[in-house]
């Protein structure tokens, strides 16, 4: 029993929170600015808790697993969630209703954290509907745009393909190896023509809710639509916790079929980043721009996945860790730009150092990592993810990793020089930043930096992941 | 004739693509919400047909199934709640109308 505690923390902490947020709701309701004090400093918890009493173990059989891993990947998840709820403070404090967005929040969360722990084809398709189903319905939360509105049918239609397609690839697994175990698959896999076709249909569901190249186009739309509070945990923290999940499942359960999705995941990388850049290049809103850039990072992310040993983990966890710092601020950033002036274009940037140095020079920094620009921790993100994928030696996919990397300079390059550079006759006033937002962008820009210079992170990730 | 599970499962994989095709021709929001319920609707055939003639002597796939009915009521609802206020702002649930986001 004590057991059980101690390896659901982090889910159980959750689950308390959203049914304290629950109580709240039906009862007398308390204001907005202090209840969402309330709920960051739960989060902060939430997040804090998930340092201690760390344990390996199963659960309910086979179907729920923790490591120290794990563990390590979920706390990312928290921090991301703790982070979005600091840097969206000014929306959030605005629309009516508070409580619920942080109960589906909460609940995608729970979704993912239990997703990241599957250790069965059944919870697994349980917490990931889990973890989609509410951010439809976020998605959808300002309720009188009309984008909004379109922005969650398209989410909540296309996640209902993609799951229907991993329902009959599973079934086809169901079928063959009679068991839904992630133990027990790897043994009963040998590579036949069936096996080969569950698996395609398994990888296009997962290539949907990555938004890989062929399967990526409700992403920019639903980026776009949604409110940006929404935008950044779509493109943070549920791509981190899928990409998590996603080499669980290929290393562990399609083992024995390493060779073929090797090619199909060296394909499916160099589809994506080139697209992904190419397409960023022409973006004129800020939304779409980091919705594309958001692709061509998971083409980077892929690039460590291929290579099919620890040292891949390794390199996809700590590259997601930058991620979510060098994102999270500059959604931070377009966040307070869009909540106090309602400016989305890149062009409304312009002459934007006149008037908000801080704001800036956290662009700056992120927009640099996320290009991966040596002092920033983006550059070690990128250096591992592409040693990682180097492993196999295969020279000419690295090649068009690296040169990918130089494209996407050009257009990460366009916003600073817009930032920094252009002049503007009426550029965006001086914004006062309210204390939780300059919080949240000092962590951002603190994580930034960090994470890339002390060494021992990246060794710390690597002793979990063996 | 008994049917046997080549039956069933020439009839689940029709089903399965009726629905995709369904959902990639179809243009009212409705429709290709049905089309996703046919495609979740041939998976539930799939295990359960699998469990009678393969594995008789486990009870995932059946476990599976009621699972899955349950996970697409809850996906149909939140998909309806999502339409109708999408029909509020566009009066109309075509697809070819809900066009502002674009390349």
């Amino acid at each position: 029993m004590n057991e059980f505690f101690i390896l659901m923390k982090q889910e159980l902490a959750v689950t308390a929170i959203i049914f304290l947020l629950l109580f709240i709701k039906i009862g007398k309701g308390i204001q907005h600015s202090s209840l969402l004090s309330l709920v960051q400093f739960l989060l902060l918890i939430n997040f804090g808790a998930g340092f201690f009493f760390n344990q390996s173990g199963w659960l309910f059989g086979d179907m729920y697993q923790t490591t120290p891993l794990i563990v390590f990947q979920k706390n990312i998840l928290s921090l991301g969630v703790y982070l979005i709820s600091l840097l969206c403070a000014d929306w959030l404090k605005k629309t009516e209703h508070l409580p619920e967005f942080f109960m589906l929040m909460l609940s995608a969360l729970l979704g993912m954290f239990l997703m990241i722990s599957s250790g069965n084809l059944l919870i697994f398709y349980l917490a990931l509907e889990l973890a989609t189903i509410p951010v439809a319905a976020m998605a959808n939360f300002d309720l009188h745009k009309k984008r909004s509105s379109e922005g969650a049918m398209k989410m909540i239609l296309s996640s209902a393909f993609s799951s229907g397609i991993l329902l009959f690839g599973i079934s086809l697994i169901y079928g063959i190896t009679g068991t839904l175990s992630f133990a027990l698959i790897p043994g009963q896999l040998d590579g036949s023509t069936l096996q080969l076709l569950a698996f395609v249909f398994l990888l296009s569901a997962f290539a949907f809710k990555l938004s890989i190249v062929p399967f990526h186009l409700w992403t920019a739309d639903v980026y776009e639509g949604s409110p940006i509070a929404v935008t950044s945990f779509l493109s943070v923290i549920s791509k981190g916790a899928i990409a998590f999940i996603f080499i669980t499942i290929l290393y562990k359960v399609f083992q024995p079929m390493g060779e073929v999705w090797y090619n199909m995941l060296v394909i499916l990388a160099v589809i994506t980043m080139v697209i992904g850049n190419l397409f960023a290049i022409r973006q004129q809103n800020i939304k779409r721009f980091l919705a594309f850039s958001s692709i061509a990072q998971v083409g980077f992310i892929l690039v460590g996945m291929s290579s099919g040993s620890e040292v891949g983990i390794t390199a996809v966890v700590y590259f997601v860790l930058i991620y979510v710092f060098s994102n999270l601020a500059a959604f931070g950033v377009a966040a307070v730009i869009t909540e106090q002036s309602g400016k989305e274009n890149i062009d409304d940037y312009k002459g934007l150092y006149k008037t908000n140095p801080f704001l800036c020079w956290i662009l700056a920094l992120a927009l640099f990592s996320l290009a991966g620009i040596p002092p920033t921790a983006g550059f070690f993100g990128k250096l591992f993810l592409i040693t990682a994928g180097a492993t196999k030696a295969s020279f000419i996919f690295i090649t068009i990793a690296a040169l990918n990397m130089i494209v996407s300079l050009y257009y990460y390059l366009r916003v600073i020089r817009a930032a920094f550079m252009d002049k503007n006759e009426n550029p965006i006033s001086a914004i006062k930043l309210s204390p939780s937002v300059k919080l949240g962008l000092i962590i951002c820009g603190a994580g930034i930096v960090l994470v890339g210079l002390l060494s021992w992170m990246y060794d710390y990730i690597h002793s979990l992941s063996l | 004739m008994q049917p046997g599970l080549y039956h069933i499962l020439f009839l689940s994989t029709a089903l399965f693509f009726i629905g995709v095709y369904g959902f990639l021709t179809r243009r009212n929001l409705i429709t290709m919400l049905m089309s996703i319920e046919l495609i979740l609707n041939s998976v539930n055939l799939n295990f359960i047909a699998f469990n009678k003639y393969l594995w008789p002597n486990q009870m995932d796939g059946l476990f599976f199934t009621l699972f899955i009915i349950a996970i697409a009521a809850a996906e149909a609802a939140v998909a309806i709640a999502i339409i109708i206020n999408l029909y509020r702002s566009h009066n109309s649930i075509d697809v070819e109308n809900a066009e502002d986001l674009k390349y």
